[in-house]
């Protein structure tokens, strides 16, 4: 009973959702063309885009060139054994590339944007401003989605390509100051490492990863109920819910790239 | 419904002069019922007032009116045009002759006050930003707040926020105004000042006007015609005089404000608390 109620609460909630998005899609790829007035609110995108992307530069920095340090130095220890310690440049290159700086990026947006999406559509909703909007003739999902949408998108992955610098330069930092290895050719082992194909795939991945957030995100806050009680509430599920689905898409993603190699 | 809302259907022959038409609208949420069988029509240049206590229907049936809320049956035509079924591209032309002021105003809070006023402006005409910033003052003038165009809304108080609520809905010159509980957390000095706000706008603009509120002494002020609504029924149509005079044990407990009967007998009530023995808990 229990369990035939919670599915069929998330199969409409699931619904819902995909309802939204195909709304969203809708108000960004043919709206514009087709509707008067309709085009992309590109000033409400710049001040999402700074306030989900310029003002995360700094914390997503220190954050990734600390888990550079931390995962050079862990493949450090293990690499030394093999007297491969040389390696550890092409460790960090590959490990942040691929899958830390994405995942890492994502984790931290989700939790500093994802959650204030909900929170501020949300009591936008309690305060009756998305009801004033429609009676005005003004869409919301136009008005206060698509932009965030679209500034999220490009914020990800943008601070993404910063996670994965600041990684390899906190990995190269770590091995000429503590393994004392030469920084050129620490530098001329990273360059080797890197490959293009990786980075392109971290990128299409936090891409992903941006669509999810924000919508998690839009979607929380729209449907949030119970006053500020109920807004605090979905916007710490909104923040759970984003994460879990990150880390579900990024395995379906590392495993379609790994059959199809 | 009685005779007197039978008798404000015979005004459905001048349909020219009747904005809002509601034939028998019906609403539930799952088996329960919000609206039942209600009609009426708004004339041109009226204040209607929608009265009524809470759990009356009386929001949902606003909410209606404003095409926020799809009823599960009958019809609403605004200005002649059919509203049920329509999609949200043709309440368009709708909504631009419409304004709505809501319970707490509303306002954008990443907005100042002029930025709210002159949203409507900017999205939907091409006025350019001089023009709107003369209606923008105009409009806030009309309000009462000249000068308040570069606060932020959480510098206002309530009444303040309402009234630049109104500004924002009067910024396209609609042809009618809804007002949700507009006299709802104001002091009476404030509730009475938005009173004479509604009453300017009729007058001076010839707007029509209606109004959800269950304040009886807004009422008395402003309503040309009311309809009273009990627990999503139209009890009764017509001038507050008439609807008074209805015969009806909840509308005259309504008009008289006596409160509903209690547990007054301490014998029964007594019996009541102790029903069960206390064994349940």
């Amino acid at each position: 009973m229990t369990l035939g109620r919670v599915t069929i609460h998330a199969v409409s909630a699931i619904h819902q959702a995909a309802g939204l998005a195909r709304e969203v899609a809708y108000w960004t790829f043919i709206a514009p063309w087709t509707r008067e007035r309709s085009g992309i609110r590109w000033e409400s995108v710049i001040h999402q885009g700074v306030r989900i992307g310029w003002d995360a530069i700094f914390i997503v920095a220190v954050i990734t060139f600390f888990v550079g340090m931390i995962s050079a130095l862990q493949s450090a220890s293990l690499l030394r054994q093999f007297g491969q310690l040389l390696l550890m440049a092409n460790a960090v290159a590959l490990s942040m590339t691929r899958e830390l700086g994405p995942l890492l990026t994502a984790i931290i947006v989700a939790g500093r944007s994802g959650s204030a999406f909900t929170a501020e559509i949300g009591s936008m909703k309690m305060a009756e401003e998305v009801d004033a909007l429609t009676a005005m003739g003004l869409n919301p999902v136009h008005f206060l989605m698509v932009p965030r949408v679209v500034a999220m998108v490009i914020a990800v992955p943008t601070l993404t390509l910063i996670a994965d610098f600041m990684g390899i330069f906190g990995g190269w930092l770590l091995a000429v100051s503590v393994v004392d290895l030469g920084s050129l050719q620490y530098i001329r082992h990273t360059i080797g490492a890197i490959d293009m194909g990786d980075v392109m795939r971290g990128l299409t991945k936090s891409f992903i990863f941006g669509c999810l957030i924000a919508m998690t995100g839009c979607y929380l806050g729209i449907q949030a109920e119970g006053g500020s009680e109920g807004v605090g509430r979905s916007t710490t599920n909104s923040v759970v819910i984003s994460i879990f689905l990150i880390v579900l898409a990024n395995l379906a993603f590392t495993a379609f790239f790994y059959m199809v190699e | 419904m009685n005779e007197i809302a039978q008798s404000g259907e015979a005004t459905s022959e001048h349909i020219g002069d009747v904005v809002i038409d509601v034939r028998n609208l019906d609403t539930h949420y799952g088996a329960r019922k919000i609206l039942d069988d209600v009609s009426f029509e708004v004339e041109k240049g009226e204040i209607f007032v929608i009265l009524g206590g809470s759990g009356s229907g009386k929001s949902t049936l606003l909410r209606h009116l404003i095409g926020l809320h799809i009823p599960s049956s009958g019809s609403i035509r605004i200005f002649g045009k059919e509203t049920a079924g329509i999609d949200e591209e043709e309440w368009q032309p709708l909504r631009r002759r419409m304004g709505v002021l809501f319970q707490g105003g509303a306002l954008f809070n990443s907005l100042t006050v002029g930025g709210n006023v002159a949203l409507p402006l900017r999205e939907y005409t091409d006025l350019p930003e001089s023009t709107i910033g003369i209606q923008v003052r105009l409009k806030l003038g009309q309000v009462g707040l000249a000068g308040f165009e570069n606060l932020m809304p959480d510098q206002l108080s309530g009444g303040m926020k309402k009234r630049a609520g109104l500004a924002r809905a009067i910024a396209m010159d609609p042809e009618v105004l809804f007002f949700d509980e507009p006299s709802a957390g104001l002091d009476p000095i404030a509730g009475a000042g938005l009173d004479e706000l509604i009453l300017q706008l009729r007058d001076t603009f010839g707007m029509t006007i209606v109004v959800v509120t269950h304040e009886m002494e807004s009422v008395k002020r402003i309503a040309d015609r009311v309809i009273m609504l009990f627990q999503g029924e139209a009890e009764a149509v017509g001038t507050l005089d008439e609807v008074k005079k209805v015969d009806h044990p909840k509308v005259q407990q309504f008009f008289e404000r006596t409160p509903d009967k209690g547990h007054t007998d301490p014998a029964e009530y007594l019996e009541y608390l102790t029903a069960g023995g206390g064994r349940e808990f």
